[in-house]
């Protein structure tokens, strides 16, 4: 038993209606108890979508359990067949039917429906809603490809069999579904991306497919696997049983697309382009498409120089925006980490070329804790990274599923190719303070309403734990921390030992100390007063004043 | 229920049963929450409470789409979720839910009320939530009061959960014979607060509430309490506190002018106040609700409304609709059909009414198609669907979470149904 108040991801189920609801013609019945149903809203109401999940519940209820519900199975996947007419039929259980084993897939393969049918399953009390969707797929092509699949020995498909064929290379781009993030703005991008170097493409799936498209995924030169949590395992099979080249670099991010087209270039046996080449370390002709690399290089941005980040996502997001942090916009990544545990190798390979050990875990709490330690300027994160940094005064852009209303945006929202670049330029600067503010802010500490922590250009004032209160410095790491342990203590066992701690160093503090310490913009203010700590501790001071501040400063300043 | 509850006041519509003709039964697919919903409102009536449901990521899943945002102001709910090992075996259940708890109250001194809240996965493993409460309870003796009830969706829809955990603070209330009036069902505090100022003007002094602002605050009961229900899903603790030597008062649920008068009435009846008293106290306010009301029944009348079930507030909204607002009834599908509890509003109800109890979302969805009303009472997993086929819609979650009991409330109650007609009338995009 594990005691959760957030989860970052849903039960393996909603993975299943993520693949069933991006589709066009398949049908899901899920043999659920009445109130599972409200997975429906995700679609409904997070993706705005004006049409019901293609899902059909069992909606069993206790009094069913006393009678026969695989009868029921039966009778719901008849009349879901013969309702909605489906190309491909998807049968599962929620958690609650697991337990009951009313086998419904094997129901289903019992009765003769005259399409194609995909028993799922997936194991609820072990795995979570990427995995579930990841499998759904790819059970979902196994079986629509079955009839395909070349005999053993035969040779693999040349990925230049488009010259012999003389027409232009083609690719599936695989993994973009409902529910991810800004899915359906990247598949734009990238589709013109690949037009432009005269790539077309095959089929997009699961966003927007039919059962019958699934059946042309063979025909592609190159599998292009977009969104490794969905699409991994599929590229794989597929790579395995057909021998199609798989193209796994994640285009999120100047350097991320770069490589990604030559990589494209190379697996389809395609000149690279001219503008590709890069020259003695300079940026290529191409990446200068976006308008990030001048954005980021124009003087005014030269205050995000080492701006500490902490970033906490999905594996594919997570490590697509430590590498744009560090190299791209020059800050520093003082925290990396994922929920996605599949994914865990990855991320981890990624934070130890910054120096740092990923943070994998699906504990909010654990997350928050590790947010406030690592004194964090910039939170990039999830929905729920959104409301800790709120919490912890820190500003914040969402950079991954889990993912609320506001960010399934009507305008065009990429994250990938060059036009991802830009939006990712303004969305993750935005909620920083901006230079002059910062200047300001800096030098005169007495102003009424441009107050500490203030971020006028966001029209909202300073963050509601620096603007509390007048004690001294109430939004930094050690106040936040005690928040985090009154406010939402419950999973975090280590956290009131943490205060203990907190405590016995805050009475090291002098008045002037504090003084001080409150003389130092809010948002570098954490990690000074952490490295005076660090230091006191180090040479045994028992007082923390001024003077001692500014010896730690001059300290760390080496 | 027992045989031995004092039934309420016979109504028309139970001595007339070709009132409401021909009552749809319908089973098949159910668009409806589970129990556990009910976590939301509950946990912020009685914030010194905490709901602990064990279940799966399934549940833990639910609450966090259904609470939004709310989930991170200060978790008061969560949910042990079970594992592999749970499943394998009772006995690690019961030690790992121990465990657990013993843990969150560690951490959370201030918890004086803990709910554990079942689930559909915790009733078919037939984890003993009960047992569990009376052993935790027992331990932790004078600190903590641990109390169980169901919210599963096998046993439980939307706001019955609300119902259970009444229910199960029954056993707690301490026994007195005294004079009260008792409110029954969640109500905003500003609502709570204008009702009680109301009665108190009408010379009824004490009038408590259940559920209490405060867990530990629980109002006695016994035979001297009058009990006015200020929702309709609360058909077991209606039965309970009955049973308890209560008198439930039989009269329309507070909604809209007529209804919120009727309700007083019925509280004004059995306390004995003067005609007089009651029409000087409530007749301005009746006036002032109808002035309210008019603009938004302009807006509504003759409007044609069809409600799927949801909450069990559907016939009482729909009497107020009707008779209020002058809305056409062309269905009122309830998740189920308490008659005892509902019959002062079917009684109100127009003779012809549609009634359905049960669903089967399909097949209902074929009758709204086919009926083209102007306006559809849903659930938002229908909302949006049925929007884009040009269909208006009211979400009905909003009236649990919105302040619409009394006469002052009667326009916005009113409001809420108007808007979306407004709305389309006012966007001019084709
Ligand atoms: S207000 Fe600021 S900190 Fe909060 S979510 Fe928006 S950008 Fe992030
Ligand atoms: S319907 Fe059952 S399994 Fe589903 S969320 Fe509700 S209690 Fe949990």
């Amino acid at each position: 038993m594990e005691l959760t108040l957030w989860t970052y991801e849903g039960p393996p189920h909603v993975g299943a209606m993520r693949i069933a609801t991006s589709m066009e013609g398949v049908h899901y019945v899920l043999h659920a108890p009445q109130g599972d149903t409200y997975a429906d809203l995700l679609f409904t109401m997070i993706e705005r979508r004006g049409r019901r999940p293609p899902v059909t519940y069992t909606t069993f209820q206790a009094r069913d359990l006393g009678g026969d519900t695989a009868d029921l199975v039966i009778r719901t996947i008849r009349q879901a067949v013969d309702r909605f007419q489906p190309e491909a039929l998807l049968v599962g259980e929620s958690c609650t039917a697991e337990l009951i084993q009313d086998q419904p897939g094997a129901l289903a393969g019992g009765m003769d429906l005259g399409v194609p049918m995909v028993n799922l399953e997936l194991p609820a009390y072990s795995k979570k809603e990427n995995w579930g969707a990841a499998e759904t797929f790819y059970q979902l092509v196994r079986t629509l490809l079955k009839a395909q699949l070349p005999a053993p020995g035969t040779p693999k498909p040349s990925p230049s069999r488009w010259r012999e064929e003389g027409r232009r290379p083609r690719v599936n781009l695989l993994g973009p579904s409902l529910l991810g993030f800004r899915c359906r703005d990247d598949v734009l991008e990238i589709t013109r991306l690949l037009g432009e170097h005269g790539i077309d493409v095959a089929v997009v799936a699961p966003l927007g497919a039919r059962p019958a498209d699934l059946l042309r995924i063979p025909t592609a030169d190159a599998n292009v696997c977009l969104y490794p949590e969905v699409a991994g395992p599929v590229c794989s099979w597929l790579e395995r049983s057909f021998g199609t080249p798989v193209v796994r670099s994640v285009p999120i991010g100047i350097g991320a697309t770069a490589d990604f087209l030559r990589e494209l270039h190379a697996v389809l046996d395609l000149a690279l382009p001219a503008d590709l080449e890069t020259v003695e370390g300079q940026p290529s002709e191409a990446e200068r498409r976006s308008r990030l690399p001048w954005y980021s290089k124009s003087v005014d941005s030269t205050y995000l120089t080492g701006k500490r980040v902490f970033i906490f996502a999905d594996a594919t997001h997570a490590i697509a925006a430590a590498r744009i942090a560090s190299r791209e916009l020059g800050f520093q990544v003082v925290g990396l980490g994922s929920y996605s545990r599949e994914q865990a190798r990855e991320v981890r390979a990624a934070a130890a070329e910054l120096g740092l050990e990923a943070l994998i875990t699906d504990d909010y709490l654990v997350v928050e804790k590790a947010m406030a330690e690592a004194a964090a300027e910039l939170v990039l994160g999830t929905q729920m990274e959104r409301h800790s940094a709120k919490r912890l005064g820190l500003p914040c852009a969402v950079i991954s599923a889990p993912l609320h209303v506001q960010d399934v945006p009507a305008r065009y929202s990429p994250q990938m190719g060059w036009e991802g670049a830009n939006v990712i330029f303004d969305s993750w600067v935005h909620p920083l303070m901006m230079g002059l503010e910062e200047h300001l802010i800096g030098m005169f500490r007495h102003d009424f309403e441009f107050v500490d922590g203030h971020r006028s250009h966001l029209g909202d004032g300073a963050p509601a734990s620096a603007s509390a209160s007048t004690a001294p410095s109430p939004e930094e790491a050690s106040a936040t921390s005690t928040a985090v342990a009154t406010a939402a203590a419950p999973a975090a066992g280590t956290i009131t030992a943490a205060v203990a701690v907190r405590e016995a160093l805050e009475s090291l503090w002098t008045a002037d100390g504090e003084a001080e310490l409150a003389k130092i913009p809010f948002f570098v203010r954490g990690k000074v007063r952490k490295n005076t700590e660090a230091f006191a501790r180090e040479r045994g001071l028992e007082r923390i004043d001024a003077e001692a501040l500014y010896d730690a400063k001059a300290h760390f300043s080496r | 229920m027992g045989v031995s509850a004092p039934p309420v006041q016979p109504s028309p519509a139970d001595l007339n049963p070709h009132l409401h003709p021909d009552l749809l039964k319908e089973s098949g697919q159910r668009e409806v929450f589970c129990g556990l919903t009910s976590i939301v409102w509950l946990h912020r009536r009685m914030p010194d409470a905490f709901f602990l449901v064990v279940g799966s990521r399934t549940c833990a899943h639910l609450i966090q789409s259904a609470a939004g945002v709310m989930i991170f102001a200060e978790p008061r709910f969560g949910t042990a979720i079970l594992g592999e090992k749970d499943l394998a075996g009772l006995a690690d259940a019961n030690e790992e839910l121990d465990r657990l708890v013993k843990d969150l109250l560690e951490r959370r001194p201030e918890i004086r009320t803990l709910f554990l809240v079942g689930s559909c996965p915790s009733e078919v493993i037939k984890l003993d939530l009960a047992k569990a409460a009376e052993r935790l309870s027992a331990q932790l003796l004078n600190r903590v009061r641990v109390l169980n009830y169901s919210g599963s969706g096998i046993e439980t829809t939307f706001t019955q959960g609300e119902d259970n955990a009444l229910q199960a603070m029954l056993p707690l209330l301490p026994s007195s014979d005294e004079e009260q009036l008792l409110i029954v069902g969640t109500l905003a505090d500003a609502v709570e607060d204008r009702f009680r100022l109301i009665f108190e003007r009408l010379g009824i002094t004490t009038v408590r509430s259940l559920p209490p602002r405060r867990s530990t605050d629980l109002p006695p009961i016994g035979r001297g309490t009058r009990v006015l229900l200020a929702q309709p899903f609360l058909s077991a603790t209606a039965r309970a506190l009955q049973h308890r030597g209560a008198t439930l008062l039989s009269a329309p649920y507070p909604f809209g002018v007529e209804g919120s008068r009727d309700w007083m009435a019925a509280a004004a009846t059995a306390f004995g106040v003067p005609l007089a008293r009651f029409a000087e106290v409530v007749d301005p306010l009746v006036e002032r609700g109808r002035r309210a009301l008019a603009p938004h029944r302009e807006v509504l009348a003759g409007k044609r409304l069809f409600l799927l079930p949801d909450s069990q507030m559907e016939i009482p909204l729909a009497r107020f609709l009707s008779r209020e607002c002058g809305m056409e009834l062309v269905e009122v599908g309830v998740p189920y059909l308490d008659r005892q509890l509902m019959a002062a509003d079917l009684a109100l109800l127009p003779a012809d009414t549609q009634l359905s109890e049960g669903q089967d979302v399909d097949r209902q969805l074929e009758r709204v198609r086919a009926a083209r009303p102007d306006l559809v009472l849903c659930g938002l997993g229908l909302a949006n669907p049925l929007e884009a086929e040009g269909i208006a819609t009211k979400w009905s979650i909003e009236l649990v979470f919105s302040p619409i009991h009394g006469c002052d409330q009667a326009g916005e109650l009113a409001e809420l149904f108007a808007r979306p007609l407004r709305r389309r009338a006012l966007l001019q995009l084709s």
